[in-house]
Formats: C-alpha cells, structure tokens, sequence
C-alpha cells in the first residue's frame, strides 16, 4: 500500500508542478491546487499508514497507544487544507483582476511576441 | 508564572485585535483607523522594548523566556519563546511599523479600504515568527504574514502591483508547500514539532532517520532561503518590491530578514556541529555577487533597494554560514542596520520618483476607482523646505548605510565583520573571500547609488517636488536610527554580542522550554494568582 500511496503522491506532484510552469494563469492555479493536494496526503502518510485504529481516544478507558493512529498528522493537514484554501481563493482573486485589467490570461501580463 | 510573563503575548494579541477591530470600520472612519493602528503599533514597541529589558536584565534564567500557550507543557503544547534574539527583532519589527505607518498617514492609508486592517495581521505574523517554538506553528504564522502581504503588495492596485502579486503569490505559495513537506519530514522522523524537543532528539538521534531529517530540514531551509531571498532563488524580490506601495516595500525588508532569522535559530538550534553551513556561506557568496551585479545594472529607485536587500540577505546568510559566534553578533548589528537604511531607501524611491513623474495622475484614477470620497489634501510644497536639498541628503544618508562608509552604522557593521573575521589566529580563504565581497559590493553601491543620485538630483532641471512632512519625518527617523546606533555602537554590540551567545547554546533552549511547568489548576489545591509555578 505505501508504494501505490508514494507513487500517486509523486504523480500528482509531478502534474503540479508541470502546470505550474505553464504560460498561463488558470494553469499556474491548477498546478498549485494539484501540488497542495500531494503535500496534504502526505503530510496524513507521513504519521504512517494504519489501517482500523481511530486517532481518537476512547473516553474513560485505559488508553493502548499501539491500537491508534497518530493523530497529529490529522491535525495538520486540516490547518494545511484551510490555509491552501484560502490562500489558493486568493490567487483565484488576483487572477481574475489581473485578466480584467490587463486584457490576458498570460502570467507576465502580455502576450508574447511571435 | 509570574504577571509580566503575559508580556510575551502581547506583540501577537494586541495586532490581531486591532486588525479585527479595524475590519468593519468604512474608509470614513480613516482617521480613527490610522489613530488605533499607531496606538497599536506604539503598543507593541513599548511591549519591544520591554522584552529588551527582561531578557537582557536577568528577569528570566539565561534571558530566555518561555510563555506555554493554552498551559500545555512543552512538547505537547506550544511554547512561545523570547530571548535577546527575538526581542531585538520584535523592537526592529515595531520600529519599522512605526515608520511605514507614519508614512501612509497622508495618501497610502486613505486607498484601499483594508489597509490598516491588513498592516496589523502583517505585524502580528512577523511577530509571531520571531517568538513561536513550535515549526508548525511558525509555518501559521508565516502564512498569516504572507496573506496580508498578499492584500498589501496589492494595495493601490495597478497592472503592474497585479502583475508582480501573480508571481509574488504563486512563488510563495509554492514555498509554503516545501515548507509544509519538511515540517511533515521532520515529524516523520522525530515525531515532535517542538523546537527544543526536535534538537533534544537530533543529538541522539540514529543514522537512517538522522538523514530522513536532514531531508527534511532541507526542504525546509528551501522555504526559508526563497523568503530570505538567496540566489537562485531571489528573483521574485526586485520586481515585487519596485511594484509595491512605498511603506508595503518597507515592511517587505522585514519580511526576508524573517526567513534569515528562521535559518539562523534553526540552524544553531538544530545543527550545532555545523552540518549544512557551507551551503549557507557559498550560496550567501553567490548572493552577494548577484546583487551587486544587479545594482549595477538596475534603472529605478525600487528595484535598486530590491537588489540591495539581496546584497543585504546574502552578507547575512554568508555570516551564519562562516559559523563564529563572534561573527553572528556583528551580522545581527548589520542586519539592523542594513534593514533601516534600505526601507528608508524604498520609501524614498517614491518621493524621488516625484521629481521625475508626478504620480497625482495616477493616484487620481485609483482613488476614482476605490470610490473614496474624502480626497487627502494635496501635499503642498510648503510642507518642507528645501524641498530638493532634503530629498539628497536623505538619499546620501541612505547611500552611506548601504555601502558602509562613515559616519553612520554601516561602517560600524562592517568593522566589526572585519574585525571578527580578522580575529582568530589562522583565517581560513573562505574567510577572505567574504571581506573581499563585502568590500566590493559596497564598492558597487557607492558607484551604482551615486550614478543614480547624480541623474536624479544634479542633471535634472524639475521643479522640487511636493513633500509634505508626514513623508520626511519617517526616513529622518529611520536614518537618524542608524545614526544613533553608530553612536552607541558599543552598548548595542554588547547586547547583540550576549544574544550569539544565547543562540549558540543550544542546550539551554532544550534545558528551558522542556522543564517550564505549567501553571497548576485549581485541582493542585492552588488557584493561580501569580504566584511562583
């Protein structure tokens, strides 16, 4: 399972980063969201991969650490997944604004010359 | 806990309120809005300036201060942390804050609606950096710090502020994913966040995750190196800081010396044994050149300041890179120094940018856009004497900072790098190769800032420029800063002196943070009324 997991990770990474050196804005977005996903799985992976134990303690019981799942990680990557959100909105924002004002969806602003 | 430990928290909570207060405030309100963000702002230099003092006069065990937030004990929770180091930084931060703010009483403050509301979440992320111990935590905080530099850079929104935001944006943001990847490595392979806890843990670490580690903290100096600006990974920072707004670019200064900061602590905390310097001292080498190179070859005001605070950047990295505790102490007083003069220099750029375009033109059709009905009254050129004279020896201040000669703090900053450099018996060619770059590059600012200088002030024939003082006032502060620290070199060295030496015992961070006990609960039979922990 954590071959199938690594290599999907580095795939979608990989496509990020691909699209983020793409010519024009929609694209550098997508890459960026793509990217953000790949660093969220992860950062989940990174507290190892469990499969059936809860993050969660039950209450009034003596507590087994062997039979849960690290629950940092999880926490993490909920603080990752709302900051990547908001600021990728904002990047969506400035994209938009910069396509008004300047007339293209071009990351420098301009078409280039041919 | 004794009362004024609640002090550490004061430099994050009082922007945040403020900022949260100011948010609903309309643009008609400007005045009461400009008046509680420098209320807030002074707030957080006494608070600064307090710091100062605890830290350095024994208040706390080894000038270290540890404030565990929510009362959690270290390696659970998260630990605030103020030391020399950090408490110079917050009084840099609340001093440069100062001085921007200042600066946008007149026009930058009254564009926009969120200006002020955004500044304080600015300050608040800077602050934070410099006093959380906990990586996850920093990474929120930089983040905080980049989201309002995000609507700041904007701010004043013309194609070419759009135009270098898109690229400002997607840069950091793929620096906070690298950041997000190393911090996740790390705890893969120490299972802490915790800063002291991590270097606790690294010392005895094993050899298959001690290299999963260093990974990781590669790809996190990465995220700290492209805010900190070292080449190559610099080339977002001239464009963005000649495209933004004069204070934003003032505040921008700061913001690089924070991703500096980060690898200074971290770096000292984590790999006392010096693994990695040698990246840090060539790749700050590196830096230095390109800099200068570019200030050689920049047209504008702004992108000359851009590429003198990567000359600035890269003198630091190599610094902490050459790895002497007696070299560090002069590197901070460079760092102050440095800081000052160019983000005096930035916000110069704007009223020297008056003589060449007016920018009323320009200024009109942004406000017309912002809809902002209470017009700020056209600076008029009576506000200043002498309008032209001021101007040129404020930008001859600024270029003796900036290339290091006397009378003002540059030269003091870089006698003293000399002067460590110089100091052990045996100087090894790494060593000389930094004096002969420090050298050049100021060689190279004397000639690029005075060519520039001589264009703009000498074989002009404009008519002086309207100032008014609200401008003037902060660049005369800054620089009369830099001045005062000249005059007081010796007092201030010594503090920075004591604060190298604070970072380079690493064990005392590990020995503080981890045994602050929290505050006993009502349970203990004690409920907490300052009393002794």
């Amino acid at each position: 399972m954590e071959a199938v997991i690594a290599l999907a990770i580095g795939i979608v990474f990989g496509a990020g980063i691909w699209l983020v050196l793409r010519p024009r804005t929609f694209q550098v977005l997508c890459g960026l969201m793509l990217m953000s996903y790949a660093v969220n799985l992860f950062i989940f992976v990174m507290g190892r991969l469990w499969v059936d134990r809860p993050p969660l303690t039950p209450a009034g019981k003596p507590v087994d650490p062997a039979l849960l799942a690290d629950p940092l990680p999880q926490a993490l990557v909920l603080t990752a997944i709302v900051i990547g959100f908001a600021t990728t909105a904002l990047y969506l924002v400035v994209m938009i604004g910069a396509r008004g004002l300047t007339g293209t969806d071009h990351v420098d602003g301009r078409e280039p010359e041919r | 806990m004794r009362a004024f430990d609640h002090l550490i928290l004061l430099p994050i909570l009082l922007p945040l309120l403020c900022g949260a207060l100011l948010a609903p405030l309309t643009q008609g309100w400007h005045r009461l809005k400009f008046g509680l963000g420098y209320a807030s702002v002074l707030g957080q230099l006494a608070a600064a300036l307090a710091l100062v003092r605890m830290t350095d006069g024994g208040y706390w065990q080894d000038g270290i201060g540890v404030y565990l937030a929510a009362n959690w004990a270290a390696p659970f929770g998260i630990a605030l942390v103020a030391d020399r180091l950090a408490a110079l930084m917050l009084l840099l931060t609340a001093l440069l804050g100062l001085a921007a703010l200042h600066f946008a009483m007149r026009r930058w403050g009254r564009i926009g609606v969120h200006f002020h509301t955004l500044f304080q979440f600015l300050l608040m992320g800077i602050n934070g950096a410099f006093l959380t111990h906990d990586l996850f935590n920093l990474f929120v905080f930089f983040e905080v710090m980049l989201a309002a530099s995000y609507g700041l850079v904007l701010h004043g929104y013309n194609a070419e502020r759009l135009r270098a935001s898109l690229q400002y944006i997607a840069v950091n943001l793929a620096a906070s994913l690298l950041f997000l990847l190393g911090a996740a490595v790390i705890y893969a392979a120490a299972g802490t966040l915790n800063m002291a806890d991590l270097a606790a843990r690294i010392q005895a670490m094993p050899d298959p995750d001690l290299g999963l580690l260093r990974l990781g903290a590669t790809a996190l100096a990465l995220a700290f190196l492209i805010k900190g600006a070292m080449w190559p990974l610099c080339f977002w920072l001239p464009t963005t800081y000649a495209a933004a707004s004069p204070p934003v670019a003032a505040m921008m200064v700061l913001m690089t010396k924070v991703g500096t900061y980060a690898i200074l602590r971290l770096a000292l905390l984590w790999f006392p044994s010096g693994w990695g310097y040698d990246a840090l001292l060539w790749g700050g080498m590196a830096t230095i050149v390109f800099g200068a190179a570019g200030m050689l070859a920049a047209d504008g005001a702004g992108r000359m300041a851009g590429y003198g605070a990567i000359v600035s950047s890269g003198t630091l990295l190599a610094v902490i890179g050459y790895g002497q505790p007696s070299l560090v102490a002069a590197g901070l007083f460079y760092l102050a120094g440095s800081t000052f003069a160019i983000a005096a220099f930035l916000l110069l750029a704007e009223l020297i940018d008056r003589i060449r375009t007016p920018r009323e033109a320009v200024l009109a059709v942004t406000m017309e856009a912002w809809a902002v009905e209470d017009k700020p009254e056209e600076p008029m050129g009576q506000g200043v004497p002498a309008a032209m004279a001021t101007l040129a020896l404020a930008f001859g201040a600024c270029t003796l900072v900036i290339a290091g000669l006397p009378p003002l703090s540059g030269f003091v900053a870089k006698f003293s790098l000399f002067h460590a450099l110089l100091g052990p018996d045996h100087v090894p060619a790494a060593g000389w190769v930094l004096m002969a770059l420090v050298l050049v590059s100021g060689l190279v600012s004397v000639m690029a800032l005075m060519r520039f200088g001589v264009r703009t002030f000498w074989a002009t024939r404009a008519a002086p420029p309207a100032l008014h003082l609200s401008e003037v006032l902060p660049v005369v502060f800054l620089l009369g800063l830099t001045a005062v620290m000249s005059a007081q070199a010796s007092p201030i060295l010594s503090y920075l002196g004591r604060a190298s030496e604070g970072i380079h015992r690493p064990g005392d961070y590990v020995e503080r943070v981890l045994r602050q006990a929290p505050v006993p609960g009502p349970q203990a039979g004690q409920v907490h009324d300052g009393g002794p922990p």
